[in-house]
């Protein structure tokens, strides 16, 4: 390709790779017998997928008094997981969708594996307000179908009701998305695949070609998708929020709520991804494809978000305090040092505190630490919203109603349930299709691999100097 | 549509630098391409081979205007018209709170609806067997491919000299 390339551009593909070479390496974890690792960690991710699936069939026929909740907190873990999942949730539209309006060329390495991500943390997500309703079979009552109740709509102006859109709008989008991406990487493995496994990408290609009309028609659906996924992406967060900022509970009644929602959902978003990426790299061996680099740049929209929720927290301090509202100044008193101070300090530590040491170069490029830091952040933003909503509920405005509030068993088994879910989800992704996107790579190749750019360039990308050196052959 | 058997005589490239100056080599001869397929979308591709811009992004706008009209419209007729209640002292048609899903449908049907629209284009569904002329177009090949079911001799070699004369590492026959 003939594009300029700037010498300071990251070398995004390592190894010298040929395009053959990168079908090779991205199809081959499809194609052969899983390894002693992943069969180890699904086996694990399985045996909590199962006492998820007991922890709910408890829920639903004992009912949600078999959870901690009470009348004073009557949002707790469920609705702190379920944020805490769509949180997670939103890296992999930003990676896709965002990065690719700004052309950001390290989004390739990741993306695939950031939107299947997102697709499973939205599935996890999706379950907390399904099963909190507790009358789970009558879940259909929050469509607007018409009904032999007059028929009686939904209320559209409920902040509950734009989630259940928000949401579901965000899934079925997320999930097309991911898949018109992954079905010229479907035909890859089908040419390369025989019989059953032939049969079976041949379904799921959709009898794909690689014809130019094709892939330009493919790259306009990608881009106009990438263009209406980004506001979409900020608008479910957003709308997450006014669950909580329509209220008029001190503590939750804020206008700064949109914002550093969705930046605390693109720092544990991203978070996640850096869990995955680490491990996923090291045992699928795809460091070439998903480098160092990768994950510099990485940490560094962490440290950006992180700090932006940073300054969001101490905002909402200092407007507690200015505002001279004695229910706000108290709501947020108790939030620091009332009977919950500990999660705050967990929260502050985890999510402000511990992302700063990302602005030390060595940190950021350092696997160890990344792996480390990527967990306490997601610890961290679970602990946030544990905050925003039973610290806030504890305390409510009658002293004689005041509660505290533990989880039972159950909702622990959930919580944890919902990891096995996600991870069981993501090992059988990681099986049956490329994790890096294979056509992408490829087509970044010759501006972000070793051979063209960097100091060990061999070769040289210009489309001058590439006559040259087919002068030369002959 | 019954298919109908073609003969297909393609070249494959190892670069997509070779096909781009062959593509533009065929059109300069007046050769009619039938199609080039390629393993990722090759930039700069469209304008040599003379593709007319995709469409698409025009019905996404159509598609997200419908979404966006048919998520406020029954909003309004259900609450203000159907049966309106009071919801807290509200207007009965209060607009700002319809935005978050007239905004959400409108991009509910733009995505749905060109997605669809791509796949039925492309002629790509579940089940559709794709017709492949060679398992290395999805991997490494560039491929340039001409429909010679009713063509004579001296175009087929016509086609062969211009392959042999833009560099394609290989040039094959096959009935699709």
């Amino acid at each position: 390709m003939s594009q300029p390339v700037s010498p300071v551009r990251h070398v995004l593909i390592e190894g010298n790779k040929s395009y053959h070479n990168i079908s090779e390496d991205l199809c081959v974890p499809t194609e052969k017998a899983p390894s002693r690792e992943w069969i180890l960690a699904f086996s694990l991710s399985a045996a909590f997928l199962g006492l998820y699936i007991f922890a709910v069939t408890w829920t639903i026929w004992k009912g949600i008094g078999e959870w901690g909740a009470n009348r004073t907190i009557n949002w707790a873990w469920d609705i702190t997981n379920f944020v805490w999942w769509i949180g997670i949730g939103h890296a992999g539209t930003l990676i896709s969708a965002i990065l690719l309006l700004f052309r950001q060329r390290w989004r390739t390495g990741v993306n695939r594996a950031a939107e299947a991500m997102t697709i499973f943390a939205v599935m996890c997500a999706g379950q907390f307000p399904l099963i909190h309703m507790g009358r789970l079979w009558l879940a259909f009552f929050i469509f607007p179908f018409p009904n032999t109740r007059g028929p009686l709509w939904v209320n559209f102006n409920s902040p509950l009701l734009w989630d259940v859109f928000a949401i579901s709008t965000y899934f079925s989008v997320s999930l097309l998305f991911w898949y018109t991406g992954l079905v010229p990487d479907l035909a890859t493995v089908r040419d390369r695949a025989s019989g059953f496994r032939k049969k079976m990408y041949e379904i799921f290609s959709f009898g794909w070609t690689g014809s130019a009309k094709h892939w330009q028609r493919w790259e306009s659906l990608s881009l106009i998708l990438a263009g209406i996924s980004t506001p979409l992406v900020l608008s479910v967060h957003t709308i997450v929020s006014f669950d909580f900022a329509t209220s008029v509970i001190p503590g939750w009644h804020t206008t700064i709520f949109p914002p550093y929602f969705v930046a605390g959902a693109i720092f544990s978003g991203f978070a996640m991804v850096q869990t995955l990426m680490v491990i996923t790299r090291k045992v699928l061996k795809l460091e070439e494809y998903i480098t160092i680099n990768h994950i510099d740049s990485m940490n560094k929209v962490i440290v950006l978000t992180g700090t932006i929720v940073g300054v969001a927290y101490l905002t909402e301090l200092f407007i507690a305090w200015y505002s001279g509202y004695i229910y706000e100044q108290f709501a947020f008193y108790n939030r620091v040092f009332g009977v919950y101070w500990w999660s705050y300090f967990g929260m502050m530590f985890c999510n402000v505190v511990s992302p700063q040491l990302f602005w030390s170069r060595k940190i950021r490029r350092s696997i160890w630490w990344t792996f480390f830091l990527s967990i306490v952040v997601n610890i961290g933003m679970w602990f946030e919203r544990f905050v925003i909503i039973a610290t806030t509920l504890a305390r409510d405005y009658l002293p004689s109603s005041w509660s505290y509030y533990s989880p039972t068993w159950v909702e622990i088994s959930l919580f944890t349930g919902t990891i096995g879910l996600f991870f069981t989800l993501f090992l059988i992704f990681t099986r049956v299709a490329p994790v890096v996107a294979i056509a992408e790579v490829k087509a970044i190749l010759k501006v972000a691999g070793d051979q063209f750019i960097g100091p060990n360039a061999k070769k040289s990308h210009g489309h001058a100097a590439h006559e040259a050196e087919k002068q030369e052959k002959h | 549509m019954a298919a109908e058997s073609k003969k297909v005589l393609y070249g494959l490239y190892n670069d997509e630098e070779d096909l781009k100056s062959a593509v533009k080599t065929a059109r300069h001869d007046h050769l009619d391409m039938m199609d080039v397929l390629t393993p990722f979308p090759v930039h700069g591709l469209d304008p040599i081979m003379g593709l007319a811009e995709s469409r698409l992004h025009i019905l996404g706008f159509i598609y997200g205007a419908i979404g966006a009209s048919f998520g406020f419209g029954f909003m309004s007729w259900a609450l203000a018209s159907d049966w309106p209640i009071l919801f807290g002292g509200k207007p009965y048609w209060p607009v700002p709170s319809f935005i978050p899903i007239t905004f959400e449908m409108t991009v509910l049907f733009a995505a749905w609806g060109m997605t669809i629209t791509f796949y039925t284009i492309c002629g790509m569904w579940p089940g559709v067997k794709a017709k492949i002329l060679d398992n290395r177009i999805t991997d490494d090949k560039f491929c340039i491919a001409f429909d010679v079911t009713d063509t004579d001799d001296k175009s087929v070699d016509g086609i062969k000299a211009f392959f042999k004369k833009t560099g394609a590492a290989e040039v094959n026959l096959k009935t699709i």
